[in-house]
């Protein structure tokens, strides 16, 4: 084993969690991760149990049964009786509300976890951690005289000065522009980049997991449905509701029709209509129901019958609506079932698009997913 | 002593007492799970709805040579309890318990509970949670408990009467000598009292309030800033 590999495996995060919820008998979150340094994010619509992991892993929750070990330390183990209290996990957990303590200014918040912590060494981390997130010249404001993002900031740093061997985010950055999402986010990398531990990041917005993600941990009712790269598990969701929290517009119930195995496709009729499709091969046999699913900004729009593509599946419908939402626009299209079709504004005009117009919706085979 | 004297000694042991006794009763009743918590909530609230002499009356039993509370005293210090400074003390803070204890269990409760499993969280168990979070953030519910418990203990009369008898110098206190006035028709006298007791109760629930209310919130965040 080499140096990367041992540091990787001595820092990784490695949990087996189940946990009743109190309040819904009939979840149960049951879910094995592993974790390397580096931000995972833990992607799935809410309700999934995305926070109730986050808590059992920093212990504000007990789980039921499992292991959680950090760092090759075990902080859980339903089976040995060990249960390390949440002070003493050394797992910094910042919650979407933040709690930031509104009677510290944001240089007592900060300094809130080092107090046992020599004064020359408190003044040094402190010195860096207020530079690195750029909040110097916030040290005497309260929370409440702070903007949004400085909150953001002044909560990450109050977690990460203590030097945690796990941190834990629940969208911590929801209701920030782009903008001053991606400069915290760049500022979390870089510290995260000297100070090699695994971060898991709760989202449900897959645009903070295109700009975040090297591996997202897919969840849903709280079972693990999917991992690896951002691509692999949300652009390939295999079950409905991720496909509807990862943003495809266009969920269809379909039968299959027939396989071509040598073409390495087969043919779907879409719901009742005679609308057929192409979609790429998989584990199912003629006659079996099942859904499809496709980005609405993956489906091209024409006014008139289109020749020459390579496309291969064009259909002709009926423009039903067209509304614009800020710079995008949202058609709907029958063509015996309905498909929403993302378009820009000067698509629109150019096509001279409006409702009741016919169109032709043009799909790529390898833009079609099948999920179950 | 003048009775006054002693109503302010009373009150300020009283206030004193109940709020390092009420403290822990009103964390555990603030942040217990257990189910039969609201027993405990009902005993607490018991002497709001209980006559003055009900609570006198059995804890004059408790105090008395032959009830527990009496022997106990009478073991460890030699003398009884009934009819003394310390009997009544024993009887008022029994008497002013839900006016010591309340406003803290509902500034407690009134913390965000994210706080407290974010202290956790940063390292501090729960007594640096209570001393560092809870404490500060409940300020103007300890204030008020301390200064209710001590003026609900200046205007009592009906248990410091059945508990303290009428002893001058011992457990004579304003109310009481108040009334003693009225019936040797010293009416200047128990009028001079009485005006001060009812400025001193009013100025004592315009602080209460004027807290709560955060009147003087900006000087309130400069102390806590330092």
């Amino acid at each position: 084993m080499d140096t990367m590999d041992r540091e990787v495996n001595s820092l990784r995060l490695v949990a087996c969690i189940q946990k009743k919820r109190r309040e819904d008998a009939s979840f149960i979150l049951d879910v094995s991760l592993d974790a390397p340094p580096g931000i995972t994010i833990l992607f799935g619509p809410s309700g999934a149990g995305k926070s109730t992991l986050l808590d059992c892993l920093s212990g504000l929750l007990r789980p039921d049964a499992g292991k959680i070990a950090v760092c090759e330390k075990v902080l859980f183990d339903s089976a040995l009786g060990i249960d390390v209290p949440p002070q003493k996990r050394r797992i910094a957990y910042v919650f979407q509300s933040l709690a930031l303590f509104p009677h510290l200014t944001v240089e007592q918040n900060i300094a809130y976890g080092l107090r046992d912590i020599p004064d020359q060494d408190r003044r040094r981390r402190m010195e860096e951690i207020l530079e690195a997130f750029g909040v110097e010249n916030l040290r005497k404001r309260k929370p409440a005289q702070i903007s949004g993002g400085e909150r953001q900031r002044t909560a990450l740093a109050r977690s990460l000065v203590t030097e945690p061997r796990l941190l834990l985010l629940d969208e911590p950055l929801t209701g920030l522009d782009a903008e001053r999402k991606a400069a915290i986010v760049e500022d979390l990398r870089a510290w995260n980049a000297s100070k090699r531990i695994p971060i898991l990041y709760v989202t449900h917005n897959r645009e903070e997991v295109d700009a975040l993600g090297e591996r997202v941990i897919a969840i849903d009712k709280g079972r693990v449905v999917g991992h690896g790269a951002p691509m692999e598990v949300l652009d390939a969701p295999r079950r409905k509701r991720l496909a509807q929290a990862a943003g495809f517009e266009n969920l269809l119930d379909a039968t299959v029709v027939d396989l071509r195995e040598q073409d390495g496709v087969m043919r779907l009729r879409l719901g009742e209509s005679a609308c057929e499709i192409e979609v790429p091969l998989a584990h199912a046999s003629a006659g079996d129901r099942v859904q499809v699913a496709i980005r609405a900004g993956d489906i091209l729009l024409a006014s008139e019958g289109p020749r020459g593509l390579s496309a291969r599946n064009v259909i002709e419908g009926r423009m039903a609506s067209l509304e614009q939402r800020g710079t995008l626009c949202i058609a709907r299209v029958d063509c015996g079932v309905t498909f929403v079709v993302h378009l820009t504004p000067g698509a629109v005009r150019s096509l001279k698009l409006a409702a009741e117009k016919p169109v032709w919706l043009v799909l790529k085979t390898h833009s079609c997913y099948l999920v179950d | 002593m003048n009775s006054l004297a002693l109503s302010f000694e009373l009150a300020a042991c009283v206030a004193g007492l109940l709020l390092l006794i009420g403290t822990p009763v009103a964390y555990w009743l603030a942040y217990s799970h257990w189910r039969g918590k609201f027993l405990l909530e009902s005993i607490v609230a018991l002497p709001l709805v209980l006559p003055p002499t009900v609570v006198g009356f059995y804890a004059l039993l408790a105090m008395g040579p032959r009830g527990p509370l009496g022997k106990m005293w009478m073991a460890l210090f030699g003398h009884g309890l009934a009819f003394t400074f310390g009997g009544l003390v024993v009887a008022s803070v029994v008497y002013s318990f839900p006016f010591g204890v309340q406003p803290l269990i509902a500034s407690f409760e009134a913390v965000d509970r994210k706080l407290l499993e974010a202290s956790a969280v940063l390292g501090s168990g729960k007594w640096q949670t209570f001393l560092r979070v809870i404490l500060p953030l409940s300020l103007p519910g300890v204030v008020t408990a301390v200064v209710l418990s001590f003026a609900h203990t200046l205007g009592e009369f009906g248990v410091v009467l059945m508990v303290g008898g009428d002893l001058a110098g011992a457990t004579r206190t304003a109310s009481i000598d108040i009334y003693d006035r009225v019936e040797t028709l010293e009416y200047g006298e128990a009028n001079r009292l009485a005006l001060l007791l009812l400025a001193i109760a009013f100025g004592v629930l315009c602080l209460v309030y004027a807290v709560n209310r955060r009147v003087w919130t900006p000087a309130w965040t400069r102390w806590t800033a330092k």
